[in-house]
């Protein structure tokens, strides 16, 4: 995975809630077996008429706009799962969405593949909005590792929270996967205690490995 | 202080907690399908990695399957390349494959309870955002993206924030011709699509405990509608009734019953939400807009709100429009959320002896090869056939958008699946969400009809 540390880029404004994953790649265009090149197919039927020709009133198709950061309304990502969300936002670019609330599958997504949710108050979204919008040459700034968001020599930050290990991963480029086989011998050790290696580890459900806390007597 | 129903089973998945929140937990059950697990079996080639417990995971088909003329290469070459990629993963990997033309074929949601795949205290994962429906059995259940398959596949482990609790109670009994899908769609209604956001759910209530497994099933399903993590229904005696006997379920039941009968929320525990609804204020429910938030009793009208502009303008719907004697072109019952063998038990009982109207087309696309050959036996096909509807085979079918079955521009069509979002039944297609009961209502007139009249 790539590292995250800090970002400085002009920013795109897409001024709509509940954006769905069904919006940002359409299911028609899930069916590739590896993770590149979805970012052609980004926000497809939003983005592109049925003869393929931009769509002017889509803001990706607005010039004056452009940059590595996704500004959107509250509740983005929500709905299918797919993972492809975050691949085509990446492969078209974008490093970091900034929105008052990301949906939670949408969410980890994202940070699994080094795109960073930046999740912001609505007022302050609504400042980014109303800053980039009236001047699309201004920058955002993101800093990950304090935990911070502003608008460039505007004086105005607010700061986001992440969780601390999901924050190390970002910073340093980990991978879940990395770590979770590191944990091999405790994940064994989980296993044997519960149920001996056994499937049905209800079997077992008065071993220690299940907190006594909620057994009856 | 006692332990909500959720908690005592996610604390007795955590492996190892890592900090704020953030716990290793041990998945008991993965399902995987084709679209969003061959990004994940490359994952873990590239690294050299085998399948930690390949007897964990049980694959299917069902997203790219078409309905029609299964015994035939899949025409598209996209979907077929997808499809054989999956044989291809399940045997070099040596995991369990129910594929297309399997006698246990059928969308992933429908086939894990079925096959007794599913059972109560478990923690259930699969790369799609309605493996909710598991919540039904008392299961942690939930959606996961592909880089998440990937990490189950190598450790059978998930790394995860621990989400809040909300317990939604569901009082009194609900009115004839009212179904569990409107009863979700209510919820979803009064909460917003991200009113449940940052939660794990509890259904409970007597309306709750009323319900079939199917009915549960359907409501858990759309706990992921209202932006929850999932949702859960504590299991009891229709639970156990339910999985008894079904081959993957534990011979000794006595034994699994031990930890089964503690699976409830202790009387004191604390949720971090309540909700409470009287099942008596719940009518059947339909969609006018493009998120399954946007709905209403069917009698009622379209309301007036700024914010559904741009909804309205995509259905060509007006605020203040009653639903009702809406012309609609399609009706598709199937999906995870309604394609089990009550829905088609209901859908029929309304059907038996009527004809569909004549602009209407009308597929009924059962769950999964089982309540298909149950269907049949029954004799539903007929049944179905006979009214001009279409009996087609196991899938995920026009739910999305993404196999053959596509709802054309512009055309409305009454579902009775889960999403009704911009395209999501093909592009321009504008999907209006209801219960099986509402469906077969609008397939018999042609438009949208209030089921309870044909009932009575």
């Amino acid at each position: 995975m790539k590292k995250f540390t800090t970002l400085n880029s002009t920013a795109i404004p897409l001024h709509s809630e509940n954006v769905d994953t069904d919006q940002v790649i359409p299911a028609r265009f899930l069916k590739a077996v590896s993770k590149e090149g979805f970012g052609k197919n980004l926000f497809y039927d939003w983005r592109y008429d049925d003869n393929g020709n931009p769509k002017s009133d889509f803001i990706l198709n607005d010039l004056r706009f452009s940059g590595s950061i996704l500004i959107a309304g509250k509740n983005f990502g929500c709905g299918s799962s797919r993972e492809h969300a975050a691949w085509a936002l990446g492969s078209f670019g974008f490093k970091v969405i900034v929105s008052s609330f990301f949906a939670d599958i949408f969410r980890n997504n994202a940070l699994n593949n080094g795109l960073l949710p930046v999740q912001v108050s609505e007022i302050y979204l609504q400042q980014l909005f109303f800053s980039v919008e009236n001047d699309p040459r201004q920058k955002i700034v993101v800093d990950l590792e304090r935990e911070m968001i502003s608008i460039e020599g505007k004086g105005s930050h607010q700061r986001f929270e992440i969780n601390a290990y999901r924050k190390t991963c970002m910073m340093n480029g980990y991978d879940a996967v990395d770590f979770l086989v590191s944990r091999k011998n405790k994940i064994e050790e989980f296993e044997q205690k519960r149920n001996g290696g056994k499937m049905e580890f209800w079997n077992s459900v008065t071993d220690t490995a299940f907190p006594p806390s909620i057994i009856p007597v | 202080m006692g332990k909500t129903l959720f908690n005592k089973i996610w604390d007795a998945h955590v492996v190892e907690s890592i900090g704020e929140d953030m716990d290793m937990i041990y998945i008991d059950r993965h399902f995987i399908h084709e679209v969003t697990s061959p990004q994940a079996f490359s994952g873990i080639e590239k690294r050299g990695l085998k399948i930690f417990r390949t007897e964990n995971t049980i694959a299917t088909a069902d997203h790219n399957v078409p309905t029609l003329d299964q015994h035939l290469p899949i025409k598209e070459q996209f979907s077929r390349r997808q499809v054989e990629r999956l044989t291809e993963n399940c045997v070099k990997h040596d995991i369990e494959l129910y594929g297309l033309g399997h006698e246990s074929q059928g969308i992933v949601h429908v086939i894990g309870p079925e096959l007794g795949l599913t059972l109560p205290g478990m923690t259930i994962v699969c790369g799609d955002s309605h493996t909710s429906t598991h919540g039904a059995f008392g299961c942690i259940a939930f959606g996961i993206g592909t880089s998440e398959v990937e990490q189950v596949f190598a450790s059978q482990c998930l790394i995860q924030s621990r989400p809040k609790t909300m317990r939604i109670t569901v009082d009194g009994k609900i009115g004839m011709g009212v179904t569990a899908k409107d009863v979700i769609l209510y919820i979803i209604a009064k909460i917003s699509t991200s009113g449940a956001a940052g939660y794990f759910l509890e259904y409970a209530g007597e309306a709750i405990r009323s319900m079939s497994m199917e009915g549960r099933m359907t409501i858990c399903n759309m706990s992921i509608e209202m932006g929850a993590r999932g949702g859960l229904i504590a299991p009891d005696e229709t639970t156990f009734e339910y999985v008894k006997g079904r081959k993957n379920a534990p011979e000794k039941l006595s034994e699994a019953n031990l930890y089964w009968e503690i699976l409830f929320s202790d009387d004191d525990a604390i949720f971090n939400k309540e909700l409470f609804i009287n099942a008596s204020e719940i009518e059947p429910m339909i969609t006018f807009g493009t998120n399954p938030g946007m709905g209403i009793k069917i009698s009622e009208t379209i309301p007036a709100d700024q914010s559904l502009s741009k909804a309205l303008s995509y259905m060509g719907f007006s605020e203040g429009d009653k639903m009702l004697g809406k012309k609609i072109d399609y009706v598709f019952i199937g999906s995870c959320t309604n394609s089990r063998i009550e829905d088609l038990r209901a859908a029929a009982q309304l059907v038996k002896g009527k004809k569909k109207a004549a602009h209407v087309s009308v597929w009924i696309v059962p769950g999964s090869q089982a309540v298909s050959r149950q269907a049949q036996r029954e004799g539903l096909d007929k049944i179905f056939i006979e009214a001009g509807f279409e009996f087609r085979q196991a899938g995920c079918s026009a739910c999305l958008g993404m196999n053959e079955d596509k709802i054309p521009e512009g055309k409305y069509c009454v579902a009775t699946s889960n999403r009704n979002f911009e395209g999501r039944q093909g592009q321009g297609a504008r999907t209006i969400l209801a219960s099986p009961l509402t469906a077969v209502a609008a397939a018999l007139t042609g438009k949208i009809t209030d089921a309870r009249a044909l009932l009575s």
